[in-house]
């Protein structure tokens, strides 16, 4: 009976095997400990926890080319991964996920976040940062009237035809939250030309003139470059500024960026800042070594940041070209603040944050001291889960699973008594090898995933229950107790490998196109039938082989 | 000891126009359905949108959260109480709200999150669970979706013609897309909520229904060689009745799973069990009443003739084959399956 023995010993191997990769062990691993993380050895089952069932945030990040083209796609999400890796590694998650799929998108997944806004600014955010001077010649008041016509020609207008007024219409700028300079010029308005769209419509009404869209709604700003402009108008004049028509009519060499936050002048007025600054920037953020939150009485939250050598070089001689002009801190094409120039800046500079929490400075510090990314991105999918919702899945998981357990031990049991004790025993051992190869290929075990393997409990005795039939039919037929249940393995061994095969290459195509909590489902689905093949076609028949030896080739079998 | 089933002999296929008249009956009603109230109900992953699900301390008012959803600016969400009463969810799958996620996913959902908030104050209502999906996942996925529906019963085609015989394989695979076009029309008439994890559940479903149908068709095959005097009809006939018994128990442990699923498992999981329990019930009528008819058809159009012919007289092939067009009529028992 050598043949019995090494069964068992390679049954008894492989429990040893599964419950030694199911063994509770010391792994290291980032814990978040009073808000900071840090590394400390946690003990724990190495089966992995999908986000599903831990809770946590999923983003798919991918390029965004409404602002500019990216000719290369894959290289540019390549140099964007190493960026995004930083600065989660800075932010302070334990086990993130950080991955290229396919050519286009990028997938980062963070475990148990609190936080999910700030989570995805500081993931996605470009941090791109430029210093660019304030414009002094009077740039945008020259192109206004030839924007006005762009805008106009576009179908974005405040009102008027653009055509033949150019010359008598010497539109100003108005100073500072417009005086109505429309009421000379109300003879020109056109009948029948009806603004296009509610915004417009608003700002007519309020200050009735007949200017472009341009000239009628910007107003001057606290010094030369900035602009101040009313809210109703904001949306039209982003679109408008979008059209290449009217972005053409901007001088070269020159370029128009909005302020970060739009400003409340009180009486639930509030207005936009819009800057015309030379387009070249006299340096950017890739010189920047090093960037600090701080908290200034007078000046509120801030950034501090340092430059290398060569950055601090050229940014001492470009301010010190420019003193007493504004520098506008450009971040992402947003102006955060235009400071005036008192005195060459050398390595060290600030970037105040207006009315920002001390906590948006220093995450503006971390994206920073990572760096920008190279190519805007933007989120295309979120996933979040509180951790609370996960454990709730998980209990709720366990329970199902228990009960489904537990009726299929009655059935089994009830049905085929001894047989059925045996079947069971090859259950709990599928269970345990099923779970032991979860963990052995660090599958990831999410809710579907759990669904799965609840499930798989209840077909997993198919190949049992195949056996069992054809086991009973050849006592039917007056075999003998050996010969019966010899035939019954053999006979029911093609029906159980092909309905097996059948299933793993479903199992295997939904892991091909499924995505995350899909793709556990999956994997749980095709490490069971692997697991139930084996322990229905092998661990059964050992069993019975050692109930033949025992009973010495008993006339009956409680089946 | 309990055996159940042992030794029946009943004509399981002589019913074939009853069960074909029923199933035709409830695909046609889902088919109506879909023409005349448009698709099924897609989840937030293949429309685009934004779903939250929100736990407040105390049960609010609905009509409290619908004016804050539509305060910032998402219109035309759905508003549900999920589980308990303190729970809910927001669902804005309106076109414009997909449109504006396709410049960024997070927007809809960081706004509504910062309106309820405010409203209700952050000790109040918590948002457990946000999914967010811009317009292009969403069509990619229902690209997916499909393409792993053909492909699985291709792949399952081009197995099952590898270890039977064409014949065979062909009757399941169109047993299959049967499966799929009743789970379909039942997902439709109840109104399921169609998600990933539902689409991975009608695979499995199909799955499990080639099993049970392999599993009558491994007998069969067995069963022509064994009995060569027997026409086909009564062939199939003494196979499902062979086979019974683990049907009856693999379906019932099938079944217990999925019912502890669906009463233990929780709000998420549910159509996926649904779905699931509907599957078994599509399991046994399709190997029974689809894939073996199907079966009898495709032999008496294409008959084994070439390579059977020393083996099964043509008689037998003709007489088996007009059993199925005639099923009805011929009330043919088959005296070899009572044993």
């Amino acid at each position: 009976m050598a043949n019995i023995r090494n069964r068992l010993f390679l049954i008894f191997g492989l429990v040893l095997v599964s419950v030694w990769a199911l063994y509770p062990r010391t792994v290291i691993e980032r814990v978040k400990r009073d808000g900071i993380t840090v590394y400390d050895t946690v003990k724990r089952v190495p089966l992995k926890k999908g986000l599903d069932l831990q809770g946590g945030m999923h983003l798919t990040l991918e390029v965004d080319d409404s602002r500019q083209a990216v000719a290369d796609v894959s290289d540019a999400l390549d140099r964007s991964l190493k960026v995004i890796r930083q600065r989660i590694d800075e932010f302070g998650v334990a086990e993130p996920v950080v991955q290229k799929v396919g050519d286009d998108r990028i997938i980062v997944e963070l475990p148990g976040i609190d936080d999910p806004e700030r989570a995805q600014a500081v993931v996605s955010e470009a941090a791109f940062l430029q210093f660019q001077i304030t414009d002094r010649t009077q740039a945008l008041e020259r192109v206004l009237p030839r924007l006005d016509a762009a805008a106009a020609a576009a179908g974005i207008g405040a009102t008027g035809p653009a055509v033949g007024g150019d010359t008598a219409r010497r539109v100003g700028v108005t100073a500072l939250f417009g005086a109505d300079s429309a009421a000379a010029r109300a003879d020109t308005l056109v009948a029948g030309t009806a603004a296009s769209d509610s915004a417009a419509d608003s700002a007519a009404i309020q200050t009735p003139q007949d200017g472009g869209l341009f000239s009628s709604n910007i107003s001057l700003g606290q010094y030369p470059g900035q602009y101040i402009v009313r809210a109703e108008a904001y949306d039209n004049l982003v679109r408008a500024l979008r059209e290449p028509s009217v972005s053409a009519v901007i001088p070269p060499g020159k370029a128009i960026k909005w302020g970060a936050e739009p400003i409340d002048a009180g009486q639930g007025t509030t207005f936009y800042e819009l800057y015309m600054l030379d387009a070249r920037p006299i340096i950017t953020g890739e010189y920047l070594i090093d960037a600090r939150p701080m908290t200034d009485p007078t000046e509120g939250n801030l950034v501090q940041f340092t430059l290398n050598n060569e950055g601090g070089r050229r940014f001492r001689n470009e301010t010190a070209k420019h003193l007493k002009e504004n520098m506008a801190i450009v971040l992402d094409d947003r102006v955060m603040t235009a400071p005036t120039i008192q005195s060459a800046i050398g390595r060290n500079g600030q970037i105040t944050l207006g009315g920002g929490t001390l906590q948006a400075a220093q995450d503006l510090a971390l994206v920073l001291r990572a760096g920008a990314l190279p190519v805007p991105l933007k989120i295309t999918e979120v996933r979040n889960i509180g951790a609370s919702l996960g454990q709730d899945s998980i209990d709720k998981g366990v329970t199902a699973l228990a009960i489904a357990v537990a009726l299929v031990i009655v059935i089994m049991i009830g049905y085929y008594r001894f047989a059925g004790v045996l079947a069971v025993a090859a259950l709990a051992l599928y269970v345990l090898y099923t779970l032991a190869v979860l963990a052995g290929f660090d599958a990831v075990i999410t809710l579907p995933g759990l669904a799965g393997f609840v499930l798989s409990v209840g077909i997993a005795v198919d190949a049992n229950v195949l056996i069992f039939e054809r086991i009973r039919e050849e006592i039917d037929a007056g075999k003998s107790m050996r010969l019966s249940i010899d035939e019954g393995f053999k006979q029911a061994l093609s029906a159980i490998v092909d309905s097996g095969v059948t299933t793993i290459l479903s199992g295997a195509v939904l892991y091909q196109y499924g995505s995350g909590p899909v793709r556990g489902f999956a994997v749980t689905l095709i490490a069971g039938i692997v697991a139930s093949l084996f322990t229905a076609l092998f661990v059964s028949r050992t069993f019975f082989m050692i109930w033949l030896q025992q009973t010495r080739g008993a006339k009956t079998l409680s089946i | 000891m309990i055996r159940l089933f042992k030794g029946t002999s009943y004509d399981f296929v002589r019913h074939w126009r009853i069960a074909a008249g029923i199933t035709a009956a409830f695909i046609a009603l889902g088919l109506a359905s879909f023409a005349f109230t448009g698709g099924p109900n897609y989840s937030i992953e293949f429309t685009g949108g934004t779903l939250m699900q929100l736990k407040f301390k105390s049960p609010p008012d609905v009509a409290a959260i619908r004016s804050t959803v539509e305060s910032a600016g998402v219109a035309g969400a759905e508003i549900t109480q999920y589980g308990e009463d303190t729970d809910y969810t927001v669902r804005a799958q309106d076109p414009a709200v997909v449109e504006e996620q396709a410049a960024g996913a997070e927007g809809v959902a960081n706004r509504i999150q910062d309106a309820l908030t405010q409203r209700f104050g952050a000790d109040e209502v918590s948002v457990v669970r946000t999914e967010a999906v811009g317009p292009k996942v969403g069509a990619e996925l229902r690209r997916g979706a499909v393409l792993a529906l053909l492909i699985t019963s291709l792949i399952s085609l081009i197995y099952l013609a590898i270890r039977f015989d064409w014949r065979f394989g062909t009757a399941a695979v169109l047993s299959l897309g049967h499966d799929v076009l009743l789970t379909l029309a039942f997902i439709k008439l109840f109104d399921i909520e169609v998600s990933l994890t539902v689409v991975a559940a009608v695979l499995t479903v199909l799955g499990y229904s080639a099993n049970d149908t392999i599993i009558i068709f491994d007998r069969t095959r067995e069963n022509l060689r064994k009995f060569r005097k027997a026409s086909l009809y009564d062939t199939l006939n003494r196979s499902i009745n062979e086979t019974l018994g683990r049907s009856v128990l693999t379906h019932a442990t099938t079944l217990a799973a999925t019912l502890a699923l669906l009463f233990f498992a929780g709000q998420v999981l549910r159509p996926f069990s649904i779905v699931m329990a509907f599957g078994v019930v599509v399991a046994v009528f399709s190997s029974m009443y689809v894939a073996t008819p199907l079966l009898l058809y495709i032999e008496h159009k294409y008959p084994r003739d070439s390579e059977d012919k020393n083996q099964r007289r043509s008689a037998e092939q003709t007489s088996g084959g007009s059993a199925a067009k005639t099923a009805g009529a011929s009330k043919s028992r088959n005296p070899a399956a009572a044993r």
